[in-house]
């Protein structure tokens, strides 16, 4: 298969204003241009994740975001898959390149978020779940993250003190981050002293909602050979979905499949396959990593990732983490731009914000995070009712 | 004046002596499902359209817990000012199943440990001026 390229990529920084996501947005896509020495003319196809809390424009993304820049004819596409939606966008862009449709593809996710738990669109919706799990459970997302994370305390001795170590270390790597909302340390003691709010899990080690953007220029290589520069290889896409019985119970999900129906021998779980389909398409494996992006949604979860993406064996995650090697200096650091942890959510643009910084880092260009020689990077992400999100990406 | 009593969502459990929860299974290849499904079998090998109801175990093992220390948001509907409860996610043997449930009134997350026994129980999820609604909860289990 004939390469795809990064050749820019862009933010506007994490915050809390309540402004118009199309402004976020603009300023993120015009970062990436200018990053790729293009100008918006130039752009033949226009990919955006979906915003479901801003009304029409986030249904339309790639539409509202070709309108907002001057309609060029360029072809649009808008897609949503809740928080792997800036990796759907993604794969969307590329397959058009792929398909010899085009030569440049712009790819973007911004988002306004309201204050507190996200909380389902309103109105009566007694047949959908994700409505009823508020209703008669009273289910937030960190009920979900909370299960489990105490289940990995029960299974794998984990402690309240280790999760809050994540968060540490991430706001860490975050101090130097421009992009990030929350750009300082936080100690041990002090997470550990936020109010709980979902038992084990801390207002501290719970990711907060954000506004922010995020803008991703693609390119073939081709298009990419006859310009200066050495582009970032988009080396796999992954944006699988799981398999029947999926045997972990999943947000918003009141249960899970039967794992002792007739369905024959065991299926990869889902988390472990997200990543797994990233690798074979990479033809690489974890241990060729330089760093990893994963979301921590909370602290506890980034845990699982390092199980999901291969790093170590199921229940070694919390050694890896208490020995150093995932902080930066470290074998394989993890969220060196600070994760989730710093940056809060902007569900459309996370998954490329993940994308940003492997590619910043790939580059060297990562002032004060930076992975010291960074040549293979993996981001991972999971967004609610089945969605996988996986990059990677090579120097 | 008494308050009429009702299921807070209809057909997911019953209220009887012995209350259980409803899910169904597939007449063609025996998959079970809570809640039920009701267009077509999700087993991917298999077409089944016709199920018969089946009442759960109403006793399983937890296979993790939390809580709500915070009021969540609407549809949420809090009972008065809040209070946290918790919630555990129940392992049901014979069907292979995990099934979410709020913890009973009076129990809270010191006293439920993963891999413990809890049984199902009908409780007020909430109440209006003349409905009170009902809602599966599941209670630790003292005795055996």
């Amino acid at each position: 298969m004939s390469d795809v390229v990064v050749l820019g990529v862009g933010m506007h920084p994490w915050g809390k204003w309540g402004r118009n996501f199309v402004e976020y947005g603009v300023v993120a896509i015009q970062h990436a241009l200018l990053d790729a020495g293009l100008e918006w003319r130039q752009v033949q196809f226009v990919s955006g994740a979906v915003t479901v809390r801003n009304g029409y424009p986030g249904y339309v993304a790639g539409a509202t975001f070709a309108e907002a820049l001057g309609w060029t004819g360029a072809r649009v596409a808008s897609s949503y898959a809740a928080c792997a939606s800036g990796a759907t966008a993604l794969e969307v862009a590329r397959a058009e390149i792929l398909a010899g449709r085009c030569d440049v593809a712009l790819v973007v996710g911004a988002d306004t978020t309201p204050k507190g738990f996200l909380a389902p669109t309103k109105g009566e919706r007694p047949d959908d779940p994700d409505w009823l799990r508020f209703r008669l459970l009273g289910a937030t997302n960190p009920t979900y993250f909370a299960l489990y994370a105490r289940r990995r305390m029960a299974l794998y001795g984990d402690s309240e003190r280790a999760f809050a170590q994540v968060r540490a270390k991430n706001a860490r790597h975050g101090v130097a981050n421009p992009n990030a909302r929350y750009q300082r340390e936080f100690s041990v003691e002090e997470i550990l002293a936020s109010p709980m709010v979902a038992d084990p899990l801390r207002l501290l080690e719970i990711c907060a909602t954000s506004d922010g953007a995020a803008a991703v220029v693609l390119a073939s290589a081709e298009f990419a050979r006859a310009r200066d520069g050495r582009p970032i290889r988009v080396r796999a896409v992954s944006t699988v979905t799981p398999c029947f019985p999926q045997t972990v119970i999943e947000m918003p999900n009141f249960a899970t499949d039967s794992a002792t129906g007739a369905v024959a021998g065991a299926v990869t779980p889902f988390k472990d396959a997200i990543a797994a389909a990233a690798y074979e398409e990479a033809g690489i494996g974890p241990e060729d990593l330089s760093l990893a992006e994963v979301y921590d949604l909370s602290s506890a979860m980034e845990l699982d990732w390092y199980e999901h993406i291969g790093l170590c064996k199921p229940g070694e995650a919390s050694r890896l983490l208490l020995d150093g090697d995932t902080a930066l200096g470290g074998r394989i650091p993890v969220n060196p731009s600070g994760g989730l942890a710093c940056f809060g959510e902007a569900v459309p643009a996370q998954a490329l914000a993940q994308v940003c910084e492997v590619v910043w880092q790939l580059r060297g260009v990562a002032t004060g995070r930076q992975v010291e020689g960074a040549q293979v990077g993996l981001t991972a992400n999971q967004g609610l009712f089945g969605h996988g999100s996986s990059v990677i990406l090579s120097r | 004046m008494t308050k009429t009593l009702t299921p807070a969502v209809d057909g997911w459990f019953t209220v009887d002596e012995q209350p259980a929860l409803i899910g169904n299974r597939c007449i063609s290849c025996g998959t079970v499902f809570f809640p039920r499904v009701s267009i077509l079998c999700r087993n991917p090998d298999c077409n089944g359209a016709e199920f018969s109801d089946q009442r759960l175990s109403r006793r399983g093992t937890v296979w993790s817990y939390t809580d709500a220390q915070y009021e969540p948001p609407p549809p949420y509907v809090p009972r008065g000012e809040h209070r946290p409860f918790a919630i555990a996610a129940v392992e049901l043997a014979a069907e292979g199943l995990v099934v979410l449930g709020q913890v009973a009134d009076g129990f809270g997350v010191s006293d439920l440990s993963v891999g413990m026994v809890v049984e199902l129980v009908v409780e007020e999820l909430f109440s209006d001026e003349d409905t009170t609604y009902l809602i599966w909860r599941w209670r630790p289990v003292t005795a055996p």
